[in-house]
């Protein structure tokens, strides 16, 4: 693979001319703006991005990018975007669903290409809700949503996408909500991992779900509510005056109040992005009784699918020439002289 | 089977025939296939022409003896063109009651069966259902019996090597192999090297089986003293000078895909998902990764799909492969295929349906999904493979037509030509013609059209990475020329036609007569792998005077433009099928013919004699044909699953 070469753009030369068509207040509009803000940053090539995405409300995503994209079948983007990737894995490419297309009807995808860690980006925005089928609930609404289909409180237990991804396998795993600032950095971190990096953006679906988020993603109040991660960083929230320490003994977090900035004192776990067993902690940190885990919960890369695809072609096809006359009369031949035959 | 069948009085091995089928029978766990195809080999080598049906249940090792477990290998070759496995085997070779019971309703009278009688024991007789031996009653009284114990004479001939007994029986096949070897005046040396490549690892393994080959080669001098054994010595076929090899028809599809890619100069992307009897074509292109073929085996069949169309996208030539039940499920993303514009190959080795239905065995009734199976007007083009080595040439066919005319192609096949081997002789590629891709890389115009077409109504291909051509592609509804999203009510009304149309207008070959004259009383139009049984039964009912015509389709859709022309020379059209009435409908829906159905269901391919008294019963009070009467010896014999 070839190094990326980075260009100069702006946020205007990733705008196309097709009118935007989500709701208005929309939280896609706020995810759509930081991707335009970072691709620059990035220093991102249009001709060489491809926005692959399934369906759904998300999924017009790739519509309205200046780069090459791709809108695909209901959940499977991510096969689509694994035969781009190992047809030319130069492209970087990012992928696009939502909770109904990338957890139920593309539940299996999404689990494949985590564990086999082709590179690409994947954007899965979380409104806990179908919004373009008009508002049933979806495989991460909570308990008790009632909505066209579950009239008096959906019964399922909802899935956690950070923790299913950790469980398929993923070697990059962050959190974003569509209005923070930070979400731009968080796409960074994923863009800068080499391998499958999936990122769970909080999606505010202003019809069918309005505020679900609310408890932790409202301005006010959300320093108290949101743990922003940062490698290498204590764990504190809360303007500093709380933070996670680790109960060895009992194997879970617990809240600890710090005083005067001294978080060693208060036993403040530092986040090490590497530590699997603690992402899978993270990712599962109940919220209410804690702060909801928000930016690179882990982040360790290994190998990636489609480099060990051509190491594997390469490795077997050294020393041998593709000629195509001995392919079609390979095994065991015979010709035919005139009217006899000769076994050879 | 045979043009002019032997007289059914005489026993086939007493007098030398010109074609002879043999069927080897025994447990799943014998290597009945393993055996069949040696003597494939040895048969191409001797120079004969050949046809194979392997037919195996779908169980990997079903319980010992029983009768589902029975794997069988027939064999049809000759000193003259063959064309099918033959209808009645000559020879039987039945390695255990069950095998026994299983297919000695299918042997041909008079012929001669081969029983191992060490397998006879009170419980193999009990799990075949037999209340009493066959071997001691007078079941077997119409054929030639030689019956020996095999299984103590292969241990007494494995016995120096220190094989346990179960080791040393599972030489069991080689000394059969020996002995039908010798039967047919067969060198063993091409089995000793193959022996000792295979178990190169294991020196004392080789040793034991050629020692097991040799022993029942030797035991055939032995037995032909006193038995109904006889040599028999088939002459070489006299064909067209070259080189030639035997090849399956999931050989043949791996090998045309290989040269499709290189001849459209593109990467070759296989996406795949294990699934009988479609798996083999993976499994060959997995080893070929230096002519530019990727492999990629997906988490399901709808991956397998989706991910060829990333490939296909991203600038090489997307294929996927796969049965019926994995056609239905891809069947949403041949749709995006078709939507967006973009080449694909799809490759349907059909099998019995519905649901899972009968994955071992060969069936036909994939016609309506290929053709009409599919949501929305999504036309694509399709065509069919009539024999293995034809496969060749129609997945090299699919390959150009997917990149010529940006579109899905499905290329039917099925589990028998898949499965079945005939000798090939083996093409020049410099007399391929190349289709070599072309990408869009500038705009044609002030602004960029990903849709707008080209002489062959195709749009153009342009990969992402190419500066200055970025779009946007998916499956909605997309305008005319910018590719952008439209609902707009005329431009679908547009689109939709234009979609139909392109399809409908790819110039495909004029359909040709493979047999008979090219007008007269009736015409047997048939499609895929019926070519072998149709064309032998048309032939000889031309020679009791009928007037019949074998046409065999290739191009199903669209169809070949002449082929409604052709059909109105004929008086009457009969479509046999391995399926309810498909091409019939095609054909009547498509031409406004009165064509008529021939079916079978049985998982089993046609027979010739079956083909030729549903012919025949068309022409009652030809001379040499009273009544349509089939010749006694050629009548229909169940075939082994109805007997089951």
């Amino acid at each position: 693979m070839n190094a990326p070469v980075k260009i100069e753009t702006t946020l205007k030369d990733w705008e196309t001319d097709q009118e935007v068509r989500w709701c208005p207040g929309c939280g896609d509009y706020a995810i759509l703006k930081a991707v335009q803000r970072t691709l620059p940053q990035l220093g991102s090539d249009p001709a060489n991005t491809v926005f692959i995405s399934g369906i759904g409300c998300s999924s017009r995503f790739p519509y309205y990018i200046e780069s090459y994209g791709f809108h695909t079948i209901h959940g499977r983007a991510p096969a689509v975007a694994t035969g781009v990737k190992l047809a030319n894995p130069d492209l970087d490419v990012w992928l696009v669903t939502g909770d109904g297309d990338g957890l139920s009807i593309g539940g299996n995808h999404m689990m494949h290409v985590l564990r086999r860690n082709v590179n690409m980006q994947i954007m899965l925005f979380n409104n806990e809700i179908y919004g373009l089928t008009k508002g049933q609930y979806s495989p991460t609404s909570r308990e008790g949503t009632r909505t066209p289909t579950s009239p008096i409180g959906s019964v399922d237990h909802p899935a956690n996408p950070c923790a299913f991804a950790l469980g398929s396998g993923a070697r990059f795993v962050g959190r974003g909500i569509d209005v923070s600032k930070n979400l731009p950095d968080v796409l960074k971190a994923a863009h800068a991992h080499q391998g499958a990096a999936f990122v769970e953006i909080f999606q505010n679906c202003i019809v069918y779900n309005k505020d679900v988020f609310d408890a932790f993603a409202a301005p006010k109040g959300a320093e108290g509510q949101q743990l922003w991660l940062a490698d290498g960083e204590p764990m504190l929230f809360d303007k500093g005056e709380k933070g996670l320490a680790f109960d060895a003994e009992n194997l879970h977090f617990t809240v600890v109040d710090v005083v005067d900035g001294d978080w060693q004192a208060a036993g403040v776990r530092v986040h090490n992005v590497k530590n699997r067993v603690m992402a899978h902690l993270l990712a599962e940190l109940p919220f209410g009784a804690f702060p909801m885990p928000l930016g690179v919960l882990y982040d360790d890369p290994a190998p990636t699918y489609e480099s060990a695809v051509i190491a594997e072609r390469e490795a077997s096809v050294s020393g041998k020439e593709p000629n195509l006359a001995k392919l079609l009369s390979g095994g065991q031949t015979w010709t035919v002289d005139g009217t006899a035959a000769d076994p050879v | 089977m045979a043009t002019q069948a032997p007289p059914a009085s005489n026993t086939p091995l007493t007098e030398t025939p010109d074609a002879i089928v043999v069927r080897f029978a025994g447990d799943s766990g014998d290597g009945m296939q393993l055996t069949g195809g040696q003597f494939t080999l040895s048969t191409a080598l001797a120079g004969n022409d050949l046809a194979t049906f392997p037919d195996f249940p779908a169980e990997i090792r079903a319980p010992q003896g029983t009768l589902f477990g029975v794997s069988a290998f027939q064999i049809n070759f000759g000193s003259r063109q063959i064309n099918t496995a033959g209808d009645a085997p000559d020879v039987l070779v039945a390695m255990n009651p069950a095998a026994l019971k299983v297919n000695l309703p299918a042997l041909k009278p008079g012929g001669l069966v081969i029983v191992d009688t060490g397998e006879f024991t009170k419980r193999n007789l009990d799990k075949a259902k037999y209340d009493a031996n066959p071997l001691d009653d007078d079941t077997l009284a119409p054929f030639d019996v030689l019956a020996f114990d095999i299984s103590a004479r292969t241990l007494e001939a494995v016995e120096p090597f220190g094989l346990g007994k179960k080791d040393g029986l599972r030489c069991k096949n080689m000394w059969t192999l020996g002995l039908a070897l010798w039967m047919f005046d067969r060198p063993r040396q091409p089995l000793h090297d193959w022996l000792n490549k295979k178990f190169a690892k294991a020196p004392d393994i080789a040793a034991a089986n050629i020692a097991a080959l040799d022993a029942g080669h030797a035991y055939g001098e032995t037995a032909e003293l006193s038995g109904p054994l006889k040599q028999v010595n088939l002459p070489p076929v006299p064909s067209d000078p070259g080189l030639y090899r035997t090849i399956t028809g999931a050989e043949a599809i791996s090998l045309g895909l290989v040269a499709g890619g290189q001849l459209a100069e593109l990467p070759l992307f296989f996406g795949g998902y294990p699934i009988t009897p479609a798996s083999a074509i993976l499994h060959h292109l997995a080893r070929l990764k230096e002519f530019g073929v990727t492999t990629f085996q997906a988490e399901d069949e709808i991956a397998a799909v989706c991910a060829a169309i990333g490939a296909s996208y991203a600038g090489q030539l997307g294929v996927t492969s796969s049965s019926g039940p994995g056609i239905a499920l891809k069947t949403e993303a041949l749709g995006l295929g078709i939507m967006t514009e973009l080449p694909l190959v799809v490759v349907n080795s059909q099998r019995g349906g519905p649901s899972t239905g009968l994955p071992t065995k060969t069936e036909q009734s994939d016609l309506y999904q290929a053709v009409y199976g599919r949501n929305g007007d999504a036309p694509m083009p399709v065509i069919a493979a009539r024999s293995p080595g034809d496969a060749f040439e129609v997945a090299i066919e699919a390959c150009r037509m997917a990149v010529k005319y940006m579109t899905p192609v499905m290329l039917l096949t099925d589990g028998y030509i898949a499965n079945a081997a005939e000798p090939w002789k083996v093409p020049d590629p410099d007399g391929f013609e190349p289709f070599p891709a072309k990408f869009l890389t500038e705009p044609r115009g002030e602004v960029l059209e990903p849709y707008k077409r080209n002489e062959n109504g195709s749009r153009p291909w342009i990969k992402p990475g190419t500066p200055g051509m970025m779009h946007r592609i998916g499956g909605i509804e997309k305008d005319a020329t910018t590719g952008n999203i439209s609902y707009d009510p005329a431009n679908h009304q547009l689109m939709t036609d234009t979609r139909r149309d392109k399809i409908a207008n790819i110039p495909v070959p004029d359909q040709e007569v493979a047999f008979g004259k090219t007008t007269g009383k009736l015409a047997v139009v048939g499609w895929g792998s019926t070519y072998g049984p149709i064309k032998q039964a048309v032939r000889r009912s031309i020679d009791k005077g009928c007037s019949v015509s074998h046409i065999h389709i290739r191009h199903i859709w669209p169809l070949p433009k002449n082929l409604g022309e052709l059909l109105s020379g004929f008086d009457r059209v009969l479509v046999p099928e391995m399926n309810t009435g498909q091409l019939k409908t095609v054909l009547r829906d498509q031409l406004l013919v009165e064509a008529e159905s021939l079916t079978k269901t049985s998982g089993q391919p046609f027979q010739i004699a079956e083909l030729e008294e549903a012919i025949c019963a068309y022409f009652d009070g030809v001379p040499g044909n009273e009544g349509g009467e089939v010749r006694a010896n050629e009548q229909q014999l169940p075939s082994p699953v109805e007997s089951e």
